[in-house]
């Protein structure tokens, strides 16, 4: 095949939805180890610094430093979660176990696993945004119920952008020690930079321009209002910006796989 | 009826083509051997046949389905064991059946159906719900033969079935296989067992380089090829041996390290010069596929 085929548009067809279900099969059987994994840690973090760095400075962006916080992980925690699914769970899928390899010998072709891991990264993230928010609603940090009941769709959004994302580094990568520089590159000063602890508008001026690129800060920008009760601004901007992140990664992301495994 | 039909396929990789110009015609019901040394070219050929990478060259057709513009339609009806083991080692051996059957999108109720059957096939039945991780290398591969029979397909395509597999389980794995020829299914495999493809295939291709160098069935193809008996001979001055009586008591004679094959009509007057050697053993034999295949390929190492 060559590369005009590769980089063809996406093929959607509902038959990924058995390899979804693959995942959700081996998920359930380590659910309790897996939970505990993926939101333990983010909880903490939240709960820690929301308590320790809240009580020194009461007030940030207008609100309790611990919900301003809450908000920033929301983001950050589906956007992680995501992101490991695709890139060691997804790596190991295609590239150790073989498990694409072995759905490719059935009527499933590799657009069918390509959308079951986007999606299957999005709903493993979505898990990880709502068990925060339900902290959140615990601790009744939010300021509205309606508003914040509007941060799972965002969330869905998120988990699909960042899944894409990840998708692109899968396809490329040899082993596991690759995804270290998606990480250190990538992932960490997006955290840094796109408002997750602090406000952005405390940022020297280009790192702010750098920042409103970003996809993390689009999300936050959506998030962090809807947790404070407030409806965000520039809503369609934000969402385009997302969705067009996660649509160029995406074709990417099956162009670049196409090319790896189709030859 | 033909329910494959391949022309002159072609595949390059880099520099080489690895596949060059293959035609395939394999009728329903038969077990169709794809034979050769490693690097021939078997796995792609299988998988241009599947649809899963697209030949540079060439038109194929199985089941009525031109492939790969419908391999998804054609794939449907086909099982695959394919040359690595790829069983899902986070399921039990029933779960990776459910799970694959999903697949296909057969109904979870029609699969459940289907396990015993397949679970007795595979003599698997008391490791239902054992884990991939605790089955000896027999077992995972009867488990893979009984996954491919999962979407009860027309043709089944093994790619070296019983390789690494010791001989008490290859005989299983060939036991199954004369099961599903019975039952009138259509099997293309690939194999560099000799023993299994003249045991198993009505007809076969023997593949190197990428092209078919010889076909038929493999008694035609003996009949053809080798004089009917075979004299293997060892020992240290078995060169000697060659270079006095090779040309006047065989008909054809090769020898590589210590062996010496000598191909011959009438064995008796080499056993009578045997005799008389103390220094060397043989062995007498009638000719096989092997014998066929060394002569085509030749007996220097592959790869
Ligand atoms: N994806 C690939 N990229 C580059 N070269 C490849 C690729 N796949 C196969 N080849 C080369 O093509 C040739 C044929 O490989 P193939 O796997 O079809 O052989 P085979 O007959 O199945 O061998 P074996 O008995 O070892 O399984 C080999 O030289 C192999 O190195
Ligand atoms: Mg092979």
């Amino acid at each position: 095949m060559n590369n005009r085929h590769n980089f063809a548009a996406p093929r959607l067809s509902l038959r990924f939805i058995p390899v979804w279900r693959r995942n959700f099969l081996v998920w359930k059987k380590l659910a309790g180890s897996s939970i505990l994994g993926n939101l333990a840690d983010p909880m903490l973090y939240m709960l820690g610094f929301g308590y320790g760095l809240g009580s020194l400075m009461p007030e940030v962006g207008g609100a309790r430093y611990i919900t301003f916080l809450a908000a920033g992980t929301v983001c950050y925690s589906t956007m992680n979660s995501a992101t490991f699914e695709v890139l060691y769970s997804g790596f190991s899928r295609m590239h150790v176990q073989k498990t694409w390899d072995a759905i490719l010998n059935t009527p499933l072709n590799l657009d069918d696993v390509m959308l079951a891991e986007l999606t299957w990264g999005a709903s493993k993230s979505l898990l990880s945004g709502l068990a925060i928010l339900a902290v959140i609603w615990g601790m009744g940090l939010q300021q509205s119920w309606l508003l914040s009941l509007w941060v799972l769709p965002v969330v869905i959004l998120i988990g699909l952008t960042f899944s894409a994302m990840g998708l692109v580094m899968t396809a490329l990568s040899p082993s596991y020690d690759f995804f270290i520089y998606y990480f250190t590159l990538v992932i960490t000063p997006m955290v840094l930079l796109c408002g997750v602890f602090y406000p952005v508008d405390r940022l020297p001026d280009f790192l702010q321009i750098a920042a409103a690129w970003l996809p993390l800060s689009h999300a936050i920008d959506l998030v962090r209002p809807l947790i404070l009760g407030r409806i965000p601004t520039y809503i369609a901007g934000h969402v385009a910006a997302l969705a067009t992140w996660g649509l160029l990664s995406y074709w990417l992301a099956l162009g670049l796989t196409r090319r790896r495994l189709l030859k | 009826m033909s329910l494959l039909r391949a022309r002159n396929l072609r595949k390059r990789y880099g520099d080489t083509e690895v596949v060059r110009g293959l035609d395939l015609d394999i009728e329903a019901g038969e077990c169709f051997g794809l034979i050769g040394p490693n690097g021939a070219g078997k796995t792609t050929t299988l998988k241009m046949l599947l649809g899963l990478i697209a030949p540079d060259d060439g038109s194929i057709e199985i089941l009525g389905e031109p492939v790969p513009l419908r391999g998804r339609e054609a794939r449907l009806r086909i099982g695959v064991v394919p040359q690595m083991d790829n069983l899902d080692p986070d399921f039990s051996v029933r779960e990776n059946l459910l799970v694959y059957g999903r697949y296909f999108g057969i109904a979870d109720s029609v699969i459940r159906a289907r396990i015993p059957g397949l679970l007795e096939f595979a003599g698997l039945t008391s490791k239902e719900n054992a884990r991939i991780t605790t089955l000896s290398g027999g077992m995972k591969r009867r488990l893979t033969l009984a996954r491919a029979l999962v979407n009860d397909p027309e043709l089944i395509v093994l790619d070296e079935p019983t390789t690494g597999l010791d001989p008490q389980a290859r005989h299983v794995i060939w036991q199954g296989l004369r099961r599903l020829i019975s039952q009138g299914k259509t099997i293309l495999l690939t194999t560099h067992f000799m023993e299994e493809a003249e045991r198993l295939c009505d007809r076969l291709v023997i593949l190197d380089h990428g092209t078919a160098i010889a076909s038929g069935s493999p008694r035609d193809m003996i009949a053809a090829e080798i004089e009917p008996s075979v004299m293997e001979i060892y020992g240290e001055t078995v060169a000697d041996w060659g270079a006095q009586h090779g040309h006047t008591l065989c008909e054809r004679f090769e020898i590589t390290g210590e062996t010496l094959f000598c191909y011959t009509r009438d064995c008796d007057r080499v056993l009578d010069q045997l005799r008389a050697q103390h220094s060397l053993r043989y062995l007498h034999r009638p000719s096989n596929l092997e014998d066929v295949f060394l002569k085509f390929t030749g007996r220097e190492l592959r790869d």
